[in-house]
């Protein structure tokens, strides 16, 4: 059966050797590819082909991956459940007829349903975590400035990592391994050898994320946030339990913490996201790409009119909401408060993570919801994503791996936080369960 | 909570400020969902303020010409008119 996982099956040959040889992976289509079409998802990009590669795809490429395709997503990855796609909504093949999580969904549903051996999708709120935990797979944001986001068409800058999703934490693992390092196109990559690696016998420090994954927990110490239990959805609560119990007998052992900031991290995450794409957005104009249909009337009239045509409804949502935010009188109201509380949510995860070598949560509070259901009420939509949002306002790494499926068969997702380039952590905490 | 409603004229003027059209309906269901939603974001009023970490650099490149898009590339998804982009009218 189909999915709908892919807006466009192209395949692209990456080089003949390389860590990455024989294996596909799946690129969501907010990444550019040269030479082949790259839509966001959006009615707006339909035709648009970039001119060059991004610096994931490039390495990709040179690790021996072949590409697949271009895999499906919410429109400019503005959503939590890949219905708002311009190419229409993608099936959950963990449980058909409900959503397979988003904006990455369709990468997430290649990966599930055996399409592509792994895949790379965006995370600016979750969108990594999201769809893995929506179709029992594993996904890994990456700490911000680890991945290049160099040819990523973009939504929100300062939250959004490129990161990998595949069917175990070894393999997802390898793949970032891969994308991972220092990008002189994008300055906000870091070189983080030395935080992040160990030594190799001939003294080189490498990522060995791979190397991580080796499943051992045995005196690990797990921080888990009450304020991210509470409000979640009852069925995912015990699941969630059953596998920190699973921690508990393989060694680790945890306590629950405070953190009052985290209350508050969800409503500062849309005030920033929609403000940024407010902004990211408007270079939108169906001048240099885009739909150039013939209007009648001036630059401006013609510039909204080609929006109206090519833009979905929860992008003209988020726009309109940033322009809201941004707008004189409102941007202290807002913006202002936003930032004071993504401060706030920095200091309490370092805090928490001083006294925890990694934070555990469920990755979604509500199981994969059925299609259709939760469009028409953008709040409730916005307000599911409270657990995965902290973690891009404070710029950490975070994976989502299977914990487990509720009574009725529903796929839930384990989320594990850690420090500032821990990712090595989280990858050994993650690969006890998957 | 504040009361936050906001009218379709107030979506009209921001939307006008963002350049994108809105057709009739849409006007009203956004006026209903702002309200609810810019509610959400008042709660942002009970945040202390924090001191914000200034550890914060600047990282710079030589400003060096380099290899770019060429003339042909950069027009390839674009209207273009003798090697120009074609915009609208400006006024």
């Amino acid at each position: 059966m189909s999915y709908n996982a892919f807006i466009t099956r192209e395949t692209i040959e990456g080089e003949e050797d390389g860590p990455l040889a024989g294996k596909t992976v799946a690129v969501k289509d907010n990444i550019s590819t040269e030479g082949v079409r790259t839509t966001c998802g959006s009615a707006m990009l339909e035709e648009y082909v970039p001119p060059y590669d991004a610096a994931v795809v490039e390495r990709l490429l040179e690790a021996g991956a072949t590409i697949p395709g271009k895999t499906n997503m919410d429109e400019f990855g503005m959503g939590t459940t890949t219905e708002t796609s311009a190419f229409g909504p993608t099936d959950n093949p963990a449980a058909e007829g409900r959503v397979p999580g988003g904006s990455s969904g369709g990468s997430a549903a290649a990966v599930a349903a055996g399409e592509a051996d792994l895949a790379l999708g965006t995370d600016t709120g979750g969108s990594v975590r999201c769809p893995a935990a929506f179709t029992g797979t594993v996904g890994i944001k990456p700490t911000y400035g680890l991945v290049s986001r160099y040819g990523l068409i973009a939504y929100a800058n300062s939250l959004e990592q490129i990161g990998p999703i595949a069917p175990s934490v070894e393999e997802a693992a390898e793949l970032l391994e891969v994308i991972a390092g220092l990008d002189d196109r994008d300055s906000t990559t870091r070189d983080a050898h030395e935080e992040v690696g160990e030594r190799s016998p001939d003294g080189v420090r490498e990522y060995a994320f791979a190397d991580a994954a080796d499943g051992d927990v045995d005196g690990l110490e797990i921080g888990i946030p009450t304020e991210l239990l509470e409000g979640a959805d009852e069925r995912v609560v015990e699941t969630f339990w059953d596998a920190i119990d699973e921690l508990e007998a393989r060694g680790a052992s945890y306590h629950e913490v405070a953190m009052e900031s985290l209350s508050h991290a969800v409503e500062a995450y849309y005030v920033i996201a929609m403000s940024e794409a407010s902004s990211n957005l408007a270079r939108f104009d169906g001048v240099r790409y885009g739909p150039t249909p013939e209007y009648e009337g001036n630059w401006n009239e013609e510039f909204a009119a080609v929006r109206e045509e090519g833009f979905g409804e929860e992008v003209k949502r988020r726009i309109l909401l940033g322009t809201y935010a941004l707008s004189a009188g409102y941007h202290d109201k807002y913006y202002k408060q936003a930032q004071d509380a993504r401060a706030w949510v920095k200091q309490d995860f370092d805090s928490a993570l001083s006294e925890a070598d990694v934070l555990a949560s469920p990755t979604m509070p509500v199981p994969p919801m059925e299609r259709g259901e939760s469009l028409d009420d953008p709040l409730t939509m916005y307000l599911a994503d409270a657990n995965t949002t902290p973690v891009n306002l404070a710029n950490l790494p975070a994976i989502s791996v299977p914990a487990g499926e509720t009574s009725d068969g529903l796929p839930v997702g384990l989320q594990l936080i850690g420090p500032a380039f821990g990712e090595r952590e989280i990858i050994r905490a993650g690969s006890a369960l998957a | 909570m504040s009361d936050s409603a906001v009218d379709p004229a107030e979506v009209r003027h921001v939307a006008d400020l963002a350049r994108v059209d809105l057709d009739e309906a849409e006007l009203e269901r956004f006026a209903e969902q702002f309200g609810e939603i810019l509610d959400a974001f008042e709660t942002l009023e009970e945040v202390p303020e924090v001191e914000r970490e200034a550890d914060l650099v600047n990282v710079m490149r030589p400003d060096e010409r380099k290899e770019s898009l060429d003339q042909e590339q950069a027009l390839q998804n674009a209207e273009d008119e003798e090697g120009f982009f074609k915009g609208p009218k400006v006024s």
